[in-house]
C-alpha cells in the first residue's frame, strides 16, 4: 500500500473523495481551510462538486439539498462556523438524511482563538441544534485514523440515515503524518427515499422534518431513537491502552489522547501503573469499554483541552464507581505529557 | 362532453390548507400547469421552505423538499449541483426570501444558479398570523406594526426584482400578479419562461407574484384583489426587470 506524508486536513479531504463524496459545500475558516482548498483543486477531477457557499448556513443547507438527492455530501468547518450550521444539522437529522460534517475545533467561546481546542464536545455530543436527535461522533487521534473514520462516517451515515461528525481539532488538522488511503469506493447502498425526480415510476418522495400532529412527530422521533439504540449496541469504539493492571486510568480523546498516552508511557517508565482509555466514538459514548478499562483502577484522571466536558460522560458511564479527577487546558493551550504526568503522580501515582 | 378545465396532473388531488380567497391556489395551479405542459414532473424537484407554503410538498406531485426558513435557494443549489439535469424550483414567501433568506437569495442569483424561484409577495407573514414583512407597505397595519409601518422606525420595503436585476447571474426577474384573468395569463407566461430558461441553462430566474392574504389583511377576497391593484402595484410595479432572452434578441 502506498504511504503518503500528508497534512491532517488534506487527508480528511482525500478520504472524502475516496469515500465517494460527490458534493462538498464549505466556507473558509481557520484552522480547516485546507480541506476546502484541497477539494477545490481535486473535486471536479473526481467528477464531483466543490462549491464555496456564501455562509456556513448556506453551506449546510446545500448539503441538505444534495444529500436529499441521494449523493454523498459533506461540509467542514471550525467551531464558530459549526455553530452557524446547527440549524441545518437539526433539519438534516429531522429529515433522516445522511451527511458528514467535519469540525476541526478551535478555542471558544465567541470568536475565541485559532489554536487547537476540545471545547465543542458538548456541542457535538449533546446539543448541536434544537430538538431530540443525536449525531454519530467520531474523534480520531491521528491522521490515519481521520482517514479511516471519514471512510466509515459516510457508510454509517448512509446505513443509519443520519448526520455523522468527525470531531477533530486544529492540532490534528495541521499536523503531518504518514497515511494510507483505501481504494475509491464504487458500491453504494440504494436510497429509495431520495428526492431525485420520480421519473413517473413511483409516487413522489418528500424530504421533510415537519409534523404538525404531535403523535406523528413523536413516532418519527421514536423511530429515529431505535436506530440510535442499534448504534449504541453495535458501533461504539474505544482504545484501551495498558488498562488491565492500571491503578490510574487516564481518559482522553483526539489529540489530547496522544499527549495522555505519552504521559502514561512516562509514568510506566517510573513504575507507576497508569493506563489510557480513549473513546473513538464520543456519541455513543463507549460505556461497556470504559467500565472494562477502569475495572481494576483506583482513580480516573480525565484530561481534555477544555474546562471539562467529556468528564460528565466519564462519570455517567462509570456510574461514579471510581473517583474522577480532572486536568485540562483551554483556550488553545495544549497540555504537555509532563503536565499530565505530574497530575498522575499527584493522584498517588500508587506504585 | 369536452373537458375545458381540469386539475393539472402535477397537483395532487387533495384539499390544501390555504385560507379561502388566498391566491396561493392559483399560483400552485400555474406552476403545475407549466410542469404538465413541459412534461417534466418526473424530472422536477420542488423546494418549499417555512411559511404558508411549507406544506406544498403534499400538493405538488413531483419530488419535494421542505427547507428551513430562508434557505430554499441554498437547498435548491445543493439539489441542482448534485443533479444538473433535473428541474429545480423554489416556492418562497416574502419573509422567507427577502428577510431571513436574503443572503441565500442574492448569492444563488449572482452565482447564476440554474433554478426557478417562485416568489410569493403578499406583504405580510401569513403563517405566523400577520406580522410585518420586509415587503410590508409604508403605513400598512400588521400585528407588529399596529399603528402602521412607520418608515422612520421600521424602514422601507424591499423591492427584490429591482435589486436582483442588477446581478449578472440573473436570467429573468419579472414581477406579475394574479388578481385578474389577464394578469393570471401573464403570470403563467412568466413562469413558463422561467422554466424554459432553466431548460436552456440560462441561470437564475425569479418570478415575483403579488399575492393576497385576505385573512391577515382583514379583507374579503374581492377587496384583497382590489388592494393589489390600488396599493401594491403602485409600489411594486409589474414588469420585466431583467430578461436575458430579450437582451439576446436585441443584440
Amino acid at each position: 500500500m502506498e504511504r503518503n506524508l500528508m497534512k491532517g486536513n488534506e487527508a480528511l479531504a482525500e478520504a472524502a473523495l475516496r469515500a465517494g463524496c460527490k458534493c462538498f459545500f464549505g466556507y473558509p475558516i481557520t484552522p480547516q481551510t485546507e480541506i476546502s482548498a484541497y477539494l477545490a483543486k481535486n473535486m471536479a477531477k473526481a467528477g464531483g462538486v466543490f462549491l464555496q457557499a456564501e455562509s456556513e448556513v448556506a453551506a449546510i443547507n446545500m448539503v441538505l439539498g444534495a444529500a436529499s438527492t441521494g449523493v454523498r455530501a459533506m461540509t467542514s468547518s471550525s467551531s464558530p462556523g459549526v455553530s452557524l450550521k446547527s440549524e441545518g444539522v437539526s433539519y438534516i437529522a429531522g429529515s433522516d438524511l445522511p451527511c458528514v460534517i467535519i469540525n476541526v475545533q478551535r478555542g471558544g467561546p465567541g470568536l475565541g482563538g485559532i489554536q487547537p481546542s476540545q471545547a465543542d464536545y458538548w456541542q457535538a455530543t449533546k446539543a448541536l441544534g434544537h430538538g431530540d436527535y443525536q449525531l454519530l461522533v467520531y474523534a480520531p487521534s491521528s491522521v490515519q485514523e481521520m482517514v479511516d473514520k471519514v471512510t466509515l462516517a459516510f457508510d454509517m451515515a448512509d446505513a443509519y440515515r443520519m448526520p455523522v461528525m468527525i470531531l477533530a481539532d486544529g492540532l490534528l488538522g495541521q499536523m503531518m503524518e504518514p497515511v494510507t488511503f483505501p481504494e475509491k469506493k464504487t458500491d453504494f447502498i440504494e436510497k429509495p427515499w431520495a428526492t431525485d425526480g420520480h421519473g413517473g415510476k413511483r409516487k413522489h418522495n418528500i424530504t421533510n422534518s415537519l409534523y404538525l400532529k404531535p403523535e406523528e412527530l413523536e413516532k418519527s422521533v421514536v423511530e429515529r431513537f431505535k436506530r440510535y439504540d442499534e448504534i449504541k449496541a453495535k458501533h461504539t469504539e474505544a482504545e484501551l491502552y495498558l488498562t488491565e493492571d492500571a491503578d490510574i486510568i487516564v481518559t482522553a480523546y483526539g489529540a489530547t489522547a496522544r499527549v495522555a498516552k505519552s504521559a502514561v508511557n512516562l509514568a510506566r517508565a517510573e513504575g507507576i501503573k497508569a493506563g489510557l482509555f480513549r473513546p473513538i466514538t464520543l456519541w455513543p459514548f463507549p460505556v461497556n469499554e470504559i467500565n472494562e478499562a477502569v475495572k481494576n483502577a483506583k482513580v480516573i484522571l480525565d484530561v481534555e483541552m477544555s474546562m471539562g466536558q467529556m468528564i460528565e460522560d466519564v462519570k455517567l458511564a462509570t456510574n461514579c464507581s471510581k473517583p474522577v479527577e480532572f486536568y485540562g487546558r483551554t483556550g488553545g493551550v495544549i497540555p504537555t505529557p509532563a503536565e499530565v504526568l505530574e497530575q498522575i503522580k499527584k493522584l498517588g501515582g500508587a506504585k | 362532453m369536452a373537458v375545458v378545465f381540469e386539475r393539472p396532473k402535477a397537483l395532487v388531488d387533495i384539499p390544501t390548507h390555504y385560507c379561502p380567497g388566498c391566491t396561493h391556489g392559483i399560483i400552485h395551479r400555474l406552476v403545475a400547469e407549466v410542469i404538465d405542459e413541459m412534461g417534466i414532473e418526473g424530472d422536477t424537484i420542488g423546494v418549499c421552505p417555512v411559511g404558508c407554503s411549507v406544506m406544498a410538498y403534499d400538493y405538488f406531485g413531483c419530488d419535494m423538499i421542505e427547507a428551513a426558513h430562508g434557505r430554499a435557494p441554498a437547498t435548491a443549489t445543493g439539489v441542482k449541483r448534485a443533479m444538473p439535469d433535473k428541474f429545480v424550483f423554489t416556492y418562497q414567501g416574502d419573509g422567507d426570501l427577502a428577510a431571513i433568506g436574503t443572503a441565500e437569495t442574492v448569492h444563488a442569483a449572482t452565482r447564476g444558479e440554474n433554478i426557478v424561484v417562485i416568489f410569493v409577495n403578499n406583504t405580510i407573514y401569513g403563517m405566523t398570523g400577520g406580522q410585518m414583512a420586509p415587503t410590508t407597505l409604508p403605513g400598512q397595519v400588521t400585528q407588529t406594526t399596529p399603528f402602521g409601518r412607520d418608515t422612520n422606525v421600521q424602514g422601507y420595503p424591499v423591492r427584490m426584482c429591482e435589486m436582483l436585476s442588477t446581478l449578472d447571474g440573473v436570467a429573468l426577474a419579472q414581477r406579475v400578479t394574479v388578481n385578474s384573468v389577464p394578469h393570471i395569463r401573464e403570470a403563467k407566461k412568466a413562469i413558463r419562461k422561467a422554466f424554459e430558461n432553466q431548460k436552456n441553462g440560462l441561470g437564475f430566474s425569479i418570478v415575483e407574484i403579488l399575492s393576497t392574504c385576505p385573512t391577515n389583511w382583514g379583507m374579503t377576497p374581492v377587496d384583497a384583489l382590489k388592494r393589489v391593484e390600488d396599493e401594491m402595484i403602485p409600489y411594486y410595479p409589474l414588469g420585466v426587470y431583467k430578461d436575458k432572452t430579450a437582451e439576446e434578441v436585441n443584440k
